[in-house]
C-alpha cells in the first residue's frame, strides 16, 4: 500500500498542471467567449491525446496507463476544466466497443470523429416493455441482402435528438435463448424511417428534453455497421454497461456537493434553532463524508486492481449503487434544510438559491436508473461477489 | 500509487488463517470464552513466536518491525476467528510505549510485551467512551518527583490478566494537560475486576486506584507531547477495534450468506429471493466500504500521522453503523435458528455489542468530523 504517486506519474501530473496553469481560461473568461471555448478547448486536448486518452495509440487514442488516466481526471476536475470531450458515449463505451469488437473499416470510419469532438453518439437499450430484463429486447433487425431491416421501438435514448449515430442493440435471432440473437447496429439517427419523440420526465424544464423515444419503420442499415458477430451483442453490452457505470460511480463532485450541503445548513434552521446546533443532522452529514470518502478510496482499491490485470466487474455495480444511494440522501437532506422554500420549481426568489437543490432532488432518477437500478445493481453484487444463486 | 496488499501481506494473512483455523476453531473460541481468564496461555506463547505480538514493534525490542498495514492484516484475522485473547489492547498499550516512552522505559517494557511475559493493556478515557481529552478527570496529584493517583478508570479492556495499564491522567485544568503513566498491576492500591460481558470473547470491567504511587520512571513522555500523543492512542484504538469489525463482519457475512445458500423454504434456497439477498449484497458494500477506510487510516498511521485523526474517526464510524446493523441482519436472515446458541452467527452479533463503544461509537466520532471541518 501506497498511496503517494510515483515519480513518473508525479512528472505527468506536473506536465498536466502546467498545461491547465497556461491554456485553460478561468470560468468567468469561459463564459464570456461561450460555445467556442469548448470547441477550441477540445481541440487543444486532443493534440495532446488527453482525448480517448484511455484508448490505444493505434486507434488514435492516447494510450495512457491506468494511473495517468486517474491522474488526468483529478486534475482536470480540480481546475474545473470541461469533460475529456464532447462525444461522452462515443469515448466512453461506443468506440471502446468498436475497438475491441469492430473491424478496422469500422475503426477507421468511426473513430476519428468521435476523438475529433464531431460525432454525438447515443445508445439504444431499452425499451417500452424491457427494462432490467435487457437480454428480452425485441427491436427486430432482419437481414436483406447485404442490409438490415429495423423496425420496432428504443426508448430513454439520451440526446438522441441532437445526436448523430445511435449505437443500437437489436434482436436478430428470435429462435435461440435471448442472450444470444441480439447483435449490435450502428445506425445513423438520419436515416429514413427514424421517428425521434421526446419523453417529457416529471423533472421540469431542466430535464426537459434529455431522453427520446426512437421509432423504427423500416429502417435499412448496412450489414457493414454490424459491430461483432450475429449474437454477439450481449457479450459487447456487457463490457460496455461496465464502462457506463464506472462512469456514473465515480464521486468526485459528492465532496463538493456536501461542502454545499454544509453551507446551506450553515444558513438554515430546523425546528427554529440552527441547523448545525442540530446532533442528527451533524450526524447524517458526516455519515455522507464518511461514505463518500469511503467511495473515493474504493475507486481506488479497484484501480489497483485494474493495474493489476484482475476481475473488476463488478466493482463497478458496487460504487454505483453506493453513489446512487448518497445522491438521493443528499438531495434530500438538501430540501430539509430549505424548508418552506423547497416546494418551489425554478429558479425564482421564492425557490432560493436559483431552484438547484430542487432539481437534485427531482432529477437523481438520471443517475440512479441510469445505467442499471440499484436493485439490479444489488442482484449482480450478491450472485457474482457472493456466489448467491440467481432467482 | 498502489491500495492493495504485498505478497508478504497476502502470505502474512494465509499464516494466520491457517494457525487461527487450526489453534483457535470455533469450537475452542467457545470453550476459552468460558474459562476464568478468557483466553490461553498457551496460544498467547505460539503467537509471541510467530511474532504475532510484536508486529508493529522494533525488531531491536524483539518484534518484527512491520507497520500498521500489517498489523490491521493481523487484527482482521483475529476478528474473523472472534480469537478471545488480549492481543488489541497489548498492542496499544506497546503503541503507548513506542509513542511516548523513553529509551529507558522501552528497553525495559517492549521486550516483555513482544514475547508476551508481560501483558499490556491500556486505562485512557475514564468511562471508556466519553470524547477525548474531556474523558479524563483522573487527577494525578504530584508527589515528590511523582504522581499520586486516586479514581477509577472503567470500561478497561482485559483488566485482570494485564500485568500493567498505560492510564491517562490530568496534570491541570486545561484540556490538553495530561498525563500518561505505566500504572503496574500489582502495586499497592491497584485493583482490578472484570464483569460479565455479552460478547464472553472479550474482558472489560474497572480499575480502582486508591492513592497509587507512580514513580517518574512510570511516567511517559514529557507534558508537552502528551496531549497529542493521546490523541494518537485513542486513534489508534479506533482503528484497531475497526480492523477487528473489518474480519468479523466479513465472516458474519460469509457465515450468513453459506446459511442462505443452504436454507431451503418453499422449494427455493432462501438466498435465491432478493428480500434476502439484498441485505447480503448490502452488507459486502458496507463491509468493503469501512474496509477502504481502515487499510487508508492504517496507512496514514505509519506515513501522513496528519490525517490518521479525520480517517481513524471515519473508519469506526462507519464501521460501528455497518457493523451494528450487519449483526442484526444477519440474525434476522437465520430466521429463529439465528436465536440459538448452537449458531455462530450469534456470536458476531454479540461482538457487534462489544465494538460499538469502543474508542468511541459513531455519533461520537461523527459529532469529532463535524468539529474537524470546522462547523
Amino acid at each position: 500500500m501506497d498511496f503517494d504517486l510515483t515519480a513518473d506519474e508525479n512528472r505527468f501530473r506536473d506536465e498536466v498542471r502546467a498545461f491547465l496553469g497556461e491554456h485553460l481560461p478561468s470560468v468567468e473568461e469561459r463564459s464570456k467567449i461561450g460555445p467556442a471555448f469548448f470547441l477550441e478547448w477540445w481541440g487543444k486536448i486532443r493534440e495532446k491525446r488527453w482525448v480517448g486518452f484511455d484508448w490505444p495509440k493505434e486507434c488514435g487514442g492516447g494510450g495512457g496507463t491506468i494511473m495517468e488516466q486517474y491522474v488526468l481526471k483529478q486534475e482536470m476536475l480540480a481546475a474545473r476544466a470541461p469533460a475529456l470531450g464532447r462525444d461522452y458515449t462515443g469515448l466512453g463505451w461506443v468506440g471502446p466497443a468498436i475497438i475491441q469488437f469492430g473491424n478496422d473499416e469500422q475503426k477507421t470510419r468511426y473513430l476519428p470523429d468521435i476523438l475529433a469532438s464531431k460525432s454525438a453518439w447515443c445508445t439504444g437499450y431499452s425499451e417500452p416493455g424491457v427494462g432490467s430484463d435487457l437480454a428480452a429486447l425485441e427491436c427486430r433487425a432482419v437481414l436483406d441482402g447485404d442490409e438490415y431491416v429495423v423496425n420496432g421501438q428504443k426508448t430513454w435514448t439520451s440526446m438522441a435528438h441532437t445526436g448523430t449515430g445511435l449505437y443500437c442493440m437489436v434482436r436478430t435471432d428470435p429462435d435461440v435463448p435471448k442472450h444470444d440473437g441480439i447483435s449490435c447496429l450502428l445506425i445513423d439517427l438520419a436515416s429514413p424511417g427514424i421517428e425521434v419523440q421526446p419523453i417529457e420526465s416529471f423533472a421540469g424544464d431542466h430535464f426537459a428534453h434529455l431522453y427520446n423515444d426512437v421509432f423504427f419503420r423500416d429502417v435499412r442499415v448496412p450489414a457493414a455497421n454490424r459491430v461483432g458477430e450475429e449474437g454477439a451483442g450481449w457479450e459487447i453490452i456487457c463490457s460496455a454497461l461496465q464502462r457506463e457505470r464506472s462512469g456514473i460511480a465515480e464521486v468526485n463532485r459528492h465532496h463538493e456537493a456536501l461542502e454545499r450541503l454544509f453551507k446551506l445548513a450553515a444558513q438554515s434552521r430546523i425546528a427554529g434553532r440552527p441547523a448545525l446546533d442540530n446532533a442528527e443532522l451533524r450526524c447524517r452529514l458526516a455519515a455522507f463524508d464518511a461514505r463518500i470518502e469511503a467511495a473515493r478510496l474504493n475507486g481506488l482499491r479497484s484501480l489497483t486492481r485494474q493495474v493489476h490485470g484482475e476481475n473488476t466487474q463488478s466493482d463497478s455495480s458496487i460504487n454505483k449503487l453506493h453513489n446512487c444511494n448518497l445522491l438521493v440522501e443528499m438531495a434530500e437532506t438538501g430540501m430539509e434544510l430549505l424548508g418552506g422554500a423547497s416546494p418551489y420549481l425554478g429558479d425564482t426568489e421564492a425557490s432560493l438559491y436559483k431552484g438547484r437543490w430542487q432539481i437534485g432532488a427531482l432529477g437523481w432518477p438520471t443517475t440512479v436508473i441510469g445505467g442499471g437500478t440499484p436493485n439490479v445493481q444489488k442482484n449482480i453484487i450478491a450472485e457474482r461477489m457472493l456466489g448467491l444463486p440467481k432467482d | 500509487m498502489n491500495f492493495g496488499f504485498t505478497q508478504e501481506q497476502e502470505e502474512l494473512r494465509s499464516q494466520l488463517r491457517r494457525f487461527l483455523d487450526e489453534r483457535a476453531p470455533m469450537a475452542e473460541v467457545r470453550r476459552l470464552s468460558e474459562t476464568e481468564e478468557g483466553f490461553c496461555r498457551t496460544l498467547w506463547k505460539e503467537m509471541a513466536e510467530l511474532g504475532f505480538l510484536g508486529l508493529t514493534l522494533p525488531e531491536r525490542y524483539g518484534g518484527s518491525g512491520l507497520s500498521w498495514v500489517d498489523l490491521v492484516v493481523l487484527l482482521e484475522e483475529t476478528g474473523r476467528s472472534l480469537l478471545p485473547s488480549p492481543l488489541l489492547t497489548h498492542t496499544l498499550a506497546a503503541t503507548a510505549l513506542l509513542e511516548a516512552g523513553s529509551e529507558q522505559q522501552q528497553g525495559r517494557w517492549l521486550p516483555r510485551l513482544a514475547d508476551g511475559s508481560c501483558i499490556g493493556t491500556v486505562a485512557l478515557l475514564d468511562d471508556g467512551d466519553a470524547p477525548r481529552d474531556e474523558g479524563v478527570a483522573l487527577m494525578g496529584q504530584p508527589d515528590g518527583t511523582g504522581i499520586r493517583l486516586s479514581g477509577e478508570k472503567r470500561c478497561v479492556p482485559d483488566p485482570e490478566v494485564a500485568d500493567f495499564f498505560v492510564v491517562a491522567f490530568r496534570r491541570g485544568e486545561a484540556a490538553t494537560d495530561l498525563g500518561l503513566a505505566i500504572v503496574e498491576a500489582g502495586a499497592p492500591g491497584v485493583s482490578a475486576r472484570a464483569f460479565p460481558m455479552i460478547d464472553a470473547t472479550k474482558r472489560m470491567g474497572n480499575v480502582e486506584l486508591d492513592d497509587v504511587h507512580v514513580s517518574p520512571e512510570a511516567i511517559l513522555s514529557s507534558p508537552a507531547e502528551i496531549a497529542s500523543t493521546f490523541e494518537r492512542l485513542l486513534d489508534a484504538g479506533a482503528l484497531a477495534v475497526a480492523a477487528e469489525m473489518g474480519g468479523a463482519v466479513d465472516e458474519a457475512l460469509r457465515i450468513t450468506v453459506e446459511y442462505a445458500k443452504q436454507r431451503i423454504q418453499f422449494s427455493r434456497p432462501i438466498g435465491q429471493y432478493q428480500g434476502v439477498k439484498h441485505p447480503l449484497a448490502e452488507m459486502y458494500v458496507d463491509a468493503e466500504s469501512f474496509k477502504s477506510l481502515v487499510y487508508y487510516g492504517a496507512w496514514c498511521f505509519d506515513n501522513r500521522p496528519e490525517e490518521l485523526p479525520r480517517y481513524a474517526s471515519l473508519a469506526k464510524a462507519y464501521a460501528t453503523e455497518a457493523f451494528v446493523r450487519t449483526g442484526i441482519d444477519s440474525i434476522q436472515l437465520h430466521g429463529a435458528m439465528g436465536f440459538t446458541t448452537a449458531q455462530d452467527i450469534q456470536l458476531y452479533f454479540k461482538r457487534s455489542k462489544w465494538a460499538r463503544p469502543m474508542f468511541g461509537d459513531a455519533a461520537t466520532h461523527y459529532e469529532r468530523i463535524v468539529t474537524m471541518r470546522g462547523h
